[in-house]
């Protein structure tokens, strides 16, 4: 197996869109419920039955602009939020028959927008006032989508060349194509939102620059790579980083060096299985995924979990990596040390404990590394605020930082076990960011 | 964003959408929190001598899984004294001063006592009148509601007195529970109704208890007909609109009410002639917040299209409902099973074949071992009874077949036999 035309299909979208009779019979059985709680359990609070409502009028267009309104990378959600444990997971008829497919309906509307060019929201009279983004992901562009609509002009800087962040880079395109990503990154554009790319503060521009030229900065940088595994043999050619595999898979031609190949991830989260996911679609013979603890522990969601058994990845548990061997320059073989759960950490999760004198080898061909992200402490640091290893502290309310200017949301204030690093949470965060720094710019204006 | 204001008959409203005289408009708490959901005006629940009210009141039809298909009443007029009413309408009005405020009125057939309530109803600064010739239930057995409605001359009589002292426009609330209502639209108009409105509810027995053997609802022990609506009447509201709408004895405008449930229904009926609609069963099952996607849906329509105002669309469906006379017998549509998209359920095939002319055939592919469905267009009537069978939108289409015959209507055909069989003579 494994010409690349073969790996191609192995990266289109897996779920299949509604069909138009199945969105109708969907939008119609749901019961518009009265302070519904699938919209309380939606973190951008989209008003989910209204929106379904419009689907079952034919109001495609209302039905797009409802979930827009609410969420600006809606689009993007649809196909990647967790809607078993948010909205779908609230849906009152759980308890009667099945739950809305709030998910797939919140795609049906929005890719009716994606295919008709709907254009959804007007920019506000410019107020003269002007705002710098950093980054460009779902908090920057929400963010950034706020601010147009109220009238601010917005420049966002993004390191990559191009806008999106996670969802044009990091989430495996079998699940979030880039075009979905790229259309929401547009119609922030036609509100007059300048994206600079290829664009790094502290390199390019520095931080001073911004906190001079702007009435306000809001940080919504997203994480960095994979920390290393800090073992012997990391150099090694098959040594990778899951969110640089992903991220390939995405804007590069498929490589076909997997084909047949041995894979094993280091890690349980969501990413670890996009990777695994993404090296089986690559046309890896043998993937698994090594996780110093059990299933119970995984960071994962399930239904990642499950998808990523239908692909064929296997599990190991109860194993940690201690040595990548190599041979001439590349991975040859990991070494494992078993592991038992002992006392429970911080977070509630049993602590896995070597067992010494277990290690074994395994022969493998590629080493993936997921346990993790890296922080953006330096670009913190220049803009001199506070934080707590790389997480910036805020004012839970205002998304304020310790410098009254800046504000953060986003990966760059999720942090400390509180929550999930969500899509949806982030694009939330920057929506009341960028209220939040409205009412502060508008407090001003206001005589004393 | 489309101009979704209306005027009718003088009365001015932000948006097309009004309740209903009836129990979502009992109260100004109501009205108000109405007015708060967007919706444009409230015909107040009728205003007359306070009455007595039954328990229960309500009987819901659900049919194929669809609650509130149907709905009907056994409740009447306003149960609190006028004065009270007038105080909440006047609150009403004073906090939303462009909404549109209407009042249902009721009282026995005499002269003075029609004077007395227009006047003071007047007096709070109502927009506008809407006399109720409608209620088939209860009322009617005293001689008013439906008992007046159904009777040309008693209408044009009590409209009449009404406009001897009426400021504002003056709305006329039809029966459908009468064989032909352009009669009694005609009789409206000439006692010098500013408008119509219709329909009110229809004659109706929810069901029957099939445990207990009683009407549903019952009273007690015993049952009454009451007044039917919601999705299931709107075929019957649509036709008496358009009726009226194209007879040039009616020769007013028309409030649409009768199973309007969403932005597209009220597109229906504004196309067929009505300048508003009125809304009630709808908000009955939903809740007021159902107005949101009316206008939202109505005025994505009207953009989309490039149409700036609603009153633009007023009317424009009318010149095409006629009689069958006028329709053109050389006219063919045959029914196109697109079998991309079938899902052989063969309901087409069975409709056709016990219930119309016999001209779907299943065919079986030896090849593929799978069966076929195959219309005989030349045995197809065009009746659409398998594209209305069909679970599938879409899949049947009917499609027109040119016809080498120029239009001809059976009132031309008759005519030229008449003329014909004249010069033979």
């Amino acid at each position: 197996m494994g010409v690349p035309n073969d790996l191609q299909n192995n990266f289109r979208e897996v779920v299949p869109a509604l069909k138009p009779k199945e969105a109708i019979d969907e939008a119609n059985r749901c019961l518009y419920c009265y302070d519904a709680p699938c919209i309380k359990a939606c973190p951008t609070s989209i008003d989910i039955p209204s929106f379904i409502k419009k689907i079952a009028t034919g109001n495609l267009y209302g039905s797009a602009r409802t979930i827009m309104d609410s969420n600006p990378v809606g689009a993007s959600c649809a196909r990647v939020c967790p809607t078993e444990e948010l909205c779908e997971g609230a849906c009152v008829l759980n308890h009667a028959s099945k739950p809305i497919m709030i998910g797939l309906l919140q795609r049906h509307a929005t890719d009716w927008a994606i295919q008709n060019n709907a254009a959804l929201f007007k920019k506000g009279e410019d107020n003269g006032k002007k705002v710098a983004i950093i980054g460009a992901g779902p908090a920057g562009l929400s963010a950034a989508r706020e601010l147009a609509r109220l009238g601010y002009q917005v420049t966002v800087y993004e390191a990559k060349e191009k806008a999106g962040g996670l969802n044009t880079y990091g989430i495996v395109s079998f699940r979030l194509p880039q075009e979905i990503s790229l259309w929401e990154v547009e119609q922030i554009e036609a509100l007059g939102v300048k994206i600079q790319t290829n664009t790094r503060i502290g390199v390019d521009i520095q931080a001073e620059e911004l906190l001079a030229d702007y009435d306000s900065v809001l940080l919504a940088a997203g994480m960095g790579n994979v920390p290393n595994l800090q073992i012997e043999g990391e150099e090694l050619e098959g040594v990778l980083d899951a969110i640089s595999l992903v991220e390939e898979t995405k804007t590069k031609p498929l490589a076909n060096d997997m084909v047949g190949k041995k894979v094993v991830v280091i890690g349980a989260g969501n990413t670890a299985i996009d990777a695994a996911t993404c090296s089986k679609r690559l046309g890896a013979e043998i993937v698994q995924i090594l996780y110093r603890r059990t299933a119970n522990e995984m960071s994962c969601y399930q239904f990642e979990y499950e998808f990523a058994k239908q692909d064929g990845v296997e599990f190991r548990w109860l194993v940690a990596p201690s040595r990548i061997l190599g041979e001439n320059g590349r991975v040859k073989g990991l070494e494992l040390t078993k592991m038992e759960l002992g006392e429970p950490d911080a977070k509630g999760r049993k602590r896995p404990v070597p067992i010494s004198g277990s290690e074994f080898v395994i022969e493998v061909d590629f080493v993936v590394k997921a346990i993790g992200q890296e922080r953006h402490v330096s670009l913190i640091e220049a803009f001199g605020i506070q934080h707590q290893k790389g997480v910036v502290s805020v004012q839970d309310a205002t998304y304020r930082t310790s410098n009254p200017k800046v504000f953060a949301a986003g990966d760059i204030i999720f942090g400390g076990g509180k929550t999930d690093a969500m899509v949806v949470d982030a694009a939330n965060h920057g929506k009341r960011a960028a209220h939040a720094i409205h009412n502060a710019l508008s407090d001003q204006k206001q005589p004393v | 964003m489309a101009d979704l204001s209306i005027n009718l008959a003088g009365i001015q409203s932000p948006n097309p959408f009004w309740l209903a005289s009836a129990p979502p408009t009992n109260s100004g708490y109501q009205v108000q929190r109405a007015f708060e959901a967007g919706w444009g005006g409230a015909v107040w629940k009728t205003l007359g001598e306070p009455i007595i009210n039954v328990t229960s009141r309500f009987a819901g039809l659900t049919f194929g899984g669809q609650r509130v298909f149907g709905f009907n009443n056994i409740e009447l007029i306003t149960d609190k004294p006028l004065e009270v009413n007038l105080k909440e309408m006047d609150e009403t009005k004073k906090r939303f001063p462009k909404h549109t405020l209407i009042a249902s009125l009721m009282v026995e057939h005499k002269q003075e006592a029609w004077h007395e309530i227009v006047k003071k109803v007047e007096a709070i600064g109502v927009d506008g009148l809407e006399l109720n010739f409608g209620c088939p239930h209860g009322m009617a057995e005293r001689g008013m509601g439906s008992a007046v409605g159904q009777h040309p001359d008693l209408i044009r009589q009590q409209v009449e007195w009404v406009k001897e002292v009426a400021q504002t426009p003056v709305i006329v609330k039809l029966t459908p529970n009468i064989t032909d209502i352009r009669f009694t639209a005609r009789a409206a108009s000439q006692g010098g109704a500013d408008a119509i409105s219709m329909i009110n509810t229809i004659n109706s027995l929810m069901g029957v208890d099939l445990d207990k053997w009683l009407p549903i609802p019952h009273v007690d022990g015993k049952g009454a007909h009451g007044g039917y609506c919601g999705p299931a009447v709107k075929p019957i509201a649509l036709n008496m609109v358009a009726e009226c709408a194209r007879d040039a004895q009616v020769g007013v405008p028309i409030s649409g009410i009768g199973g309007i449930s969403n932005w597209r229904d009220a597109v229906e009926f504004l196309l067929m002639g009505a300048t508003g609609v009125q809304v009630c069963t709808a908000a009955m099952h939903h809740g007021f917040r159902i107005v949101e996607d009316m206008i939202d849906g109505l005025n994505n329509y009207l953009d989309q299209r490039g149409i700036a105002s609603v009153m633009d669309i007023v009317g424009k469906a009318v010149p095409t409902y006629s009689d069958w006379g006028h329709l053109n017998l050389n006219y063919k549509v045959v029914a196109r099973i697109h079998e991309e998209t079938c899902i052989n359920c063969n309901k087409c095939h069975i409709a056709c074949e016990d219930t119309s002319h016999q001209c779907i055939d299943i065919i079986a592919d030896e090849a593929t071992g799978k069966e076929r469905l195959v219309v005989r267009e030349d045995d197809c009537v065009g009746c659409n009874l398998c594209s209305i069978v069909c679970p599938v939108e879409g899949t049947i289409e009917m499609v027109e077949i040119p016809s080498d015959l120029p239009p001809l209507s059976w009132n031309q055909r008759q005519a030229a036999l008449a003329a014909n069989g004249t010069n033979e003579t």
